[in-house]
This record gives C-alpha cells, structure tokens and sequence, in this order.
C-alpha cells in the first residue's frame, strides 16, 4: 500500500504530514468574483486554507457557500480573481511569462487531488457499488485493476458497506449511497475533499451514520477538507476553523468553540440562532 | 379479377429474393443510422462552436430534405463526381444518412435526460471525455432511447420501397417486373405488400424485446 493517507493509518489528527507551501496556503482564492447577471454572489473574495486543515462554510441560504465549492472543483469559473491549490493556479497557467486561461489539460492535472461529495450523491446508477468505487482510479489513476478492487473493498468496509459490493445504488438506502459516494471520492487519494450538504438529502439517523463516516476520516486522514453544513456540532467537532459567510463576504473567520460560543458579529449570532442542529 | 395461386406460388421465389435486398438495406441502413446518429449527436454538444454549429447545419439540412432527393443525388449525381455506387450501396447509404439525423434527435434527448449530476461527479472524479462519455452518459442515455429507435427502424423499412427510384431490386421493383410480363399486376403488388406488412410485424415484435432486454434504465 502507497500514499500517506490510508484512511486507517495512526491518527495524525490536526497535524498536516505532508509538504506544503509553508504559508498555510494550500487552497488560496484571491479576489475572487463571481455574479449570475446582475446578482454578485462573490465580491472580491479573498481567503486560504491551509494543507490538512478542515474548514466549515457557514452562512443564510444563497450566501455563496456551493458557488465557492463548485468552483474549486472547477463546475463553475470566477469572472475575476484568481483560485490555487498547492501554488498552482486551477483556471490560468503561465506560457511566456504572461498568466493566461489555463488550457483543459492544465485544469485536468490541477483538478486531479480534488474531489467533491454532493449533497445529492451523484452515484453513477449503471454501476455496481464496487465500480463505482473502482472507476475513477482504473480510468484516471490507471491503477491495475485488482488493486483498485482490493483498495476499494477496504474504503467500502471502512464506510460500513462491505457487504454491498454487487449491489446497484438504487438498492441501496439514501444514507448508504452517500457512504459508498464518501468510499469513491476517497479512492482517487484526494489532497482536498469537498462536502456541500452531504448529509441535507438525508433523515436524521441516516445524517448520523455518514457523519460518523466522515467524523472517522477525519480524525485519521490529513486530507484537506472544505464543508458546508448545517450539523453544527459535527462542524464543531471536526473543523480546525468556521468561516462565517454573509453576501459574498466572510464576516467572521474564527476556530469552532470561539464562532459557536460567542459569536461576535450580530449576523453570526442570529444566523446560528436559527439553524437547527441535526446531530 | 380472380386470385391466382398458382401464379403466386411461381413469383414467390424472385419476391423472396427481393425481401432479402429489403432485410439488408434496412439492416446495415439501419445500423450506419445507429452509429452515424449516435456520432451527430455526441458532435452537437462538442465544446468547439467550429464542429458544433456545421454540424447542426448539415443534420437539419439533411432531415429537411426528402430522402427520394438524396437517394437521387446519392445515385444519379455522384458518379459525376467520380463516386459510383451500386443501388443497393447507395440505398444503404441514403437511408442510413437520413435516418442518422432522426436517431440523433433520439440520442440528443436520451442524453439531455441525464441530469447534471453526472456529469458533475465525472468531473469531480477527473475522469476524461471520452471516458465519461462510454462509461457514465451513453450508458444511461441509450436504454432511454430504445422505444424511439425501435420505432425508426420500422419507419425505415417502410421507406425500402423508394428505393425503387434507384433501381434496387426490393419486392416492388420484383413485382412491377413480373407484371411487366403477365400484366396482372393484382397479385405482384399484393404480395410483395403483404411481404413488407409482415415484416415490418415481425421487425417491431423484436424490436420490443430488445427494449425489455436492454431498455430498463436504472435510477
Ligand atoms: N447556476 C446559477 N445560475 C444563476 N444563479 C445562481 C446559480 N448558482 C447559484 N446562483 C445564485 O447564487 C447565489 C449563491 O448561491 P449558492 O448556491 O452559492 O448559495 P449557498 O450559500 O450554497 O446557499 P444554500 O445554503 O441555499 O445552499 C444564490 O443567490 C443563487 O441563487
Ligand atoms: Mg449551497
């Protein structure tokens, strides 16, 4: 087995292992902006995160948590402003001295240690569980067929599936589904892992039971990870650092125990008075 | 008029023979307009506005003209151009060109019914084009489109009979040679109609075992 982060390894907790900038900018957005016709969703946006650091995006509905994951995963582009991942940029690249809009392949080799995990699963529905699991790291590690299975069955047993290999997704319930789609993003040895609302799909106990999943690879992984969520105490238990998000902007960018017990700005205080916690 | 079965009985051979060349237009027309269509409608949705827009232009202008127009053109023009076909390989290719613009409105709606999500996790997966395309979509979107192509197959057989403008021998252009001869043309057209009704029965039977085969779609 290659890679630093088995899922199962010693747990390393908050401390980042691997190489990175030095500067807590593993992930960094610099005045980045981002409208929809005349509704500017992002203005200027400016923040980083540093390499193995967990993060939790909170804020009202439409304050631009999903545009920021979705365009670090390259779905959407900024109109201004620059996003990059391990001191590269993801949608320019220099050639000739000059920063110009970065070629489809340049994004391809950038994009490839992230991965995203959707509110709505998105498990590919033709496939059996196993390769679902299997496809990404077959077709786009070019790792060797058997050791992709073998490594997949682990990631499956690790998220509690270990029986459902054959099984298709609609067979599965809604809460297994988001396990086997946690067990698929894992497989491509992400150094960043996306949650948006992974568990708003779901009933609460089966909310629980990928919380529990994710509360797991996070205590034993250092990968990098961005959520948004509105399970406030599993935010407070696994993030290193809560960014309050209100019109586009950050408005208060604080460790969990600080933002949940005395939130300072009066937006955070009724924002988190309303929010019900699912955990 | 009075029914001859004895006549019948002597013609039945040549029509046979005549439904044998209509079996083979539609099949390979056929297939040429399964593959043909499927690579329209994948070239429709190309990022590059140089392959998409042509493209579209040369699918509309080919459904908006009669097949019997390019059946001609394909026959009677392209010799001129150097490019001489047999009948039948020009009734392959007419009907196969043609019926490639309708299957790939079939496939476009196929693919546009499966949803963003898709293509989203294929993104977040990193998994190339070509790959997400063989893998993900076509997958998905073709079992959905079973029942509309089934459906333009048949309407394709039912078009084998224009192929007597380019002199291909289906079963009418057999039968108006044999009443060529005996001037009864009662029995000849019939027959070689009753052959096409037949057909076209058995041809929409298989098609909708291969629907309940390959046609479930799984969400
Ligand atoms: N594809 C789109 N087209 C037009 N407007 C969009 C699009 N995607 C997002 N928006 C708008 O951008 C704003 C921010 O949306 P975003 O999804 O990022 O919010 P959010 O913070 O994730 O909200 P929620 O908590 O409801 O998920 C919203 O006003 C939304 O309507
Ligand atoms: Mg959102």
């Amino acid at each position: 087995m290659e890679g630093t982060k088995e899922p199962m390894t010693e747990a390393t907790s908050a401390a980042p292992v691997r190489a990175h900038d030095g500067n807590g900018e593993f992930i960094k957005f610099a005045e980045v902006s981002k409208r929809f016709g005349s509704n500017v969703v992002l203005d200027d946006l400016s923040f980083s995160v540093g390499a193995g650091e967990r993060v939790t995006l909170i804020g009202p509905s439409g304050s631009g948590k999903t545009t920021i994951l979705r365009m670090l995963m390259t779905l959407l582009r900024p109109d201004s402003g620059t996003i990059s991942v391990n001191g590269e940029y993801l949608f320019h690249e220099e050639r000739g001295g000059q920063l110009v809009t970065a070629s489809e392949s340049h994004i391809r080799r950038v994009r490839s240690k992230i991965t995203m995990v959707f509110q709505q699963f998105n498990l590919f529905p033709n496939m059996r569980v196993l390769r679902n699991v299997t496809e990404a790291p077959v077709h786009v590690l070019g790792k060797p067929k058997d050791e992709a299975a073998e490594r997949a069955k682990e990631l499956l047993a690790l998220v509690g599936l270990g029986e459902k290999l054959d099984a298709y997704p609609s067979q599965l319930s809604g809460g297994q589904q988001q396990r086997v789609a946690i067990a698929r993003a894992l497989a491509v040895d992400p150094d960043v892992l996306l949650l948006d609302e992974v568990t708003s799909a779901l009933d609460p106990e089966l909310a629980a039971e990928v919380l529990d999943v994710l509360r797991d690879i996070a205590k034993t992984t250092d990968v990098t990870m961005l959520l948004v969520t509105h399970a406030m105490k599993f935010a407070r238990d696994v993030s290193h650092r809560v960014l309050m998000f209100n019109q586009g902007k950050i408005i208060e960018d604080r460790p969990p125990e600080e933002m949940f017990n005395e939130p300072r700005h009066e937006r955070t205080q009724s924002f988190l008075r309303s929010v019900i916690d699912e955990t | 008029m009075n029914w001859d079965w004895d006549y019948v009985g002597s013609m039945m051979p040549d029509l046979l023979d005549g439904l044998w060349t209509a079996l083979l237009a539609t099949i390979f027309g056929f297939l040429l307009a399964l593959v043909l269509g499927l690579v329209f409608a994948i070239l429709r949705r190309s990022k590059t506005a140089w392959i998409r827009v042509p493209i579209g232009f040369i699918v509309e202008f080919i459904r908006g003209t009669p097949l019997l127009v390019q059946l001609f053109f394909l026959f009677f023009v392209l010799p001129d151009f150097g490019v001489q076909l047999s009948p039948l390989a020009s009734g392959i290719v007419g009907l196969g060109v043609h019926y490639a613009t309708y299957t790939s409105e079939v496939y476009r709606a196929g693919i546009d019914g499966v949803p963003a999500g898709q293509w989203e996790a294929a993104t977040a997966l990193n998994l190339p084009a070509r790959r997400t395309w063989t893998s993900v979509v076509l997958p998905q979107a073709v079992p959905r489109s079973l029942p509309a192509l089934s459906n333009y197959l048949i309407a394709l057989f039912k078009d084998v009979p224009q192929l007597v403008a380019i002199t291909v021998a289906e079963p009418f252009t057999v039968a108006r040679g044999i009443f060529a001869d005996s001037f009864r043309p009662f029995e000849a057209i019939t027959m070689a109609g009753v052959l096409y009704l037949v057909t076209a029965f058995v041809l929409s039977y298989l098609g909708r075992i291969v629907e309940r085969r390959y046609g479930t779609v799984r969400v």
